[in-house]
């Protein structure tokens, strides 16, 4: 698969080219695209089909056309992530009481929770709970928002590797938020027995954890062919 | 049946279209070691190595290894004052089991331990009668499949990351040793990251069709 295609020169048929792996940065109008030969590619294992087909022969992933109506299931699958995120904030992540009320105790929220870190010197793990559980969701929320809003405009081919990149990192980054949840639960089985204090995950821990979960669901549901359909066609002659 | 080089405008046989452009290629066995990269995007569309199926197989037996220990033998030991007590992963997911926590339990249980063992048993699956030259079983095209799906739910090495975290917290008020099983756990952290790394999707697929899976009768041969 060292070869590509390309529809340059006015003609409908694609060309080989000899240059094996050459840098992906030239111009775009040279690059055939199996939307705009009429085919259809199969996200899961690359094998193209005609664009009748729904479903891919030789791995069975359903095929879907680079469309933008592929967007809504990104934007229901996000509205679920923010609205789980909000009580996720709200509500307390770690219920901390003592025997007989000795000691102090109370409930966290995630955001104490990193305060406490804080507060006790801690100011590397109180960065990686913060990242993870504020920073990294948040700035998922708002690259998601952007990547579909912008998903099948007019771009330039800077742009789309631009957009790809992010798309990449929201996607990497995406199951590392779950690392609170985690925490809670460990926390609450070491101290189960072998302490007066007690710890119990609160309800901001599922809320949060559906909330990450269903972030991750958007995030794959979105199609980064999208990016590139807005590139022209033709370059404008300058 | 095709040739090397052969494809077709109309059907699409022959070609490759990269999963996050769209972008045309015509379709090649590769020699080993060779990496072949997006024209437009850069991604990766196929990296063939030698060995790869031998050693993610052996990688997938270690992880199910490591998984049964992680499960079976105590994870953290806390002492305080002489009192000790120890927890296994179950007891970890146990804190949750009351009431509304309950589906957490589910959750964790199978992001950090249901998961990566299936998954690793989907690829000794798919890939063992392969790496031996023989066609696969049955089933191989969906195991495979599922093993994908699988991979980004996956999280047993962000698990290890809170176990860290939930250290410095309880830090101050205990001694915590750490058990045998989350030595099986940082290992099995590196298993997966190498893991990763021979990992080639594409040549996977490849390699069910070349051994025989009925699939599309799409499969590339090298031309004499
Ligand atoms: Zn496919
Ligand atoms: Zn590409």
């Amino acid at each position: 698969m060292s070869d590509f295609l390309t529809d340059g020169a006015g003609t409908d048929a694609p060309v080989h080219n000899a240059d094996a792996f050459p840098a992906p940065d030239h111009a775009d109008q040279a690059i055939l695209t199996a939307h705009r030969a009429s085919l259809l590619g199969c996200r899961s294992c690359g094998r193209v089909w005609p664009e009748d087909h729904r479903t891919c022969e030789r791995c069975g992933a359903a095929l879907v056309p680079p469309d933008r109506r592929g967007l809504q299931a990104v934007w229901a699958w996000l509205l679920a992530g923010m609205v789980f995120y909000v009580p996720a904030n709200l509500l307390p992540m770690m219920r901390t009481s003592s025997l007989g009320g000795l000691g102090g105790g109370g409930d966290a929220t995630i955001i104490g929770g990193v305060i406490q870190l804080a507060g006790h010197g801690d100011w590397f793990i109180a960065l990686v709970v913060f990242a993870a559980s504020v920073m990294v969701p948040i700035g998922k929320f708002i690259a998601i928002i952007w990547l579909a809003l912008v998903a099948g405009k007019p771009a330039t081919v800077g742009a789309a590797h631009t957009r790809l990149h992010i798309y990449e990192v929201v996607e990497f980054i995406g199951r590392w938020s779950m690392i609170d949840v985690f925490v809670v639960a460990i926390l609450s089985a070491l101290v189960q027995l072998g302490f007066v204090v007690s710890i119990k995950p609160g309800p901001a821990a599922v809320s949060f954890a559906l909330s990450v979960a269903f972030t991750m669901l958007a995030a794959q549901s979105f199609d980064p062919r999208l990016i590139w359909r807005g590139l022209p066609l033709h370059r404008r002659k300058e | 049946m095709m040739q090397q080089g052969e494809y077709d405008m109309k059907t699409g046989a022959g070609l490759i279209a990269c999963p996050r452009c769209d972008a045309l290629h015509v379709e090649e066995e590769l020699p080993v070691g060779v990496t072949a990269r997006c024209i437009r995007c850069g991604g990766v569309l196929a990296r063939p190595r030698a060995g790869a199926f031998t050693q993610i197989i052996a990688l997938a037996i270690t992880t199910m290894v490591l998984v049964i220990a992680a499960v079976f033998f105590p994870f953290l030991e806390i002492s305080r004052m002489g009192l000790g007590h120890g927890t296994s992963l179950f007891g970890v997911a146990m804190a949750f089991s009351d009431g509304f926590l309950a589906p957490l339990v589910v959750v964790i249980l199978g992001a950090v331990i249901g998961l990566p063992a299936l998954r690793a048993a989907l690829l000794v699956y798919t890939l063992l009668p392969l790496a031996r030259g023989r066609p696969p079983y049955a089933h191989a095209v969906r195991a495979f499949r599922l093993s994908e799906q699988m991979k980004p739910w996956s999280m047993a090495e962000i698990f290890i990351i809170g176990t860290a975290v939930a250290m410095v917290k309880v830090g101050g008020l205990a001694t915590i040793s750490f058990g045998p099983a989350f030595w099986a756990f940082i290992a099995l952290v590196f298993v997966s990251v190498a893991n990763r790394s021979f990992m080639c999707s594409t040549t996977i697929w490849d390699a069910i069709e070349d051994a025989g899976a009925r699939t599309d009768g799409r499969e590339m041969v090298q031309s004499a």
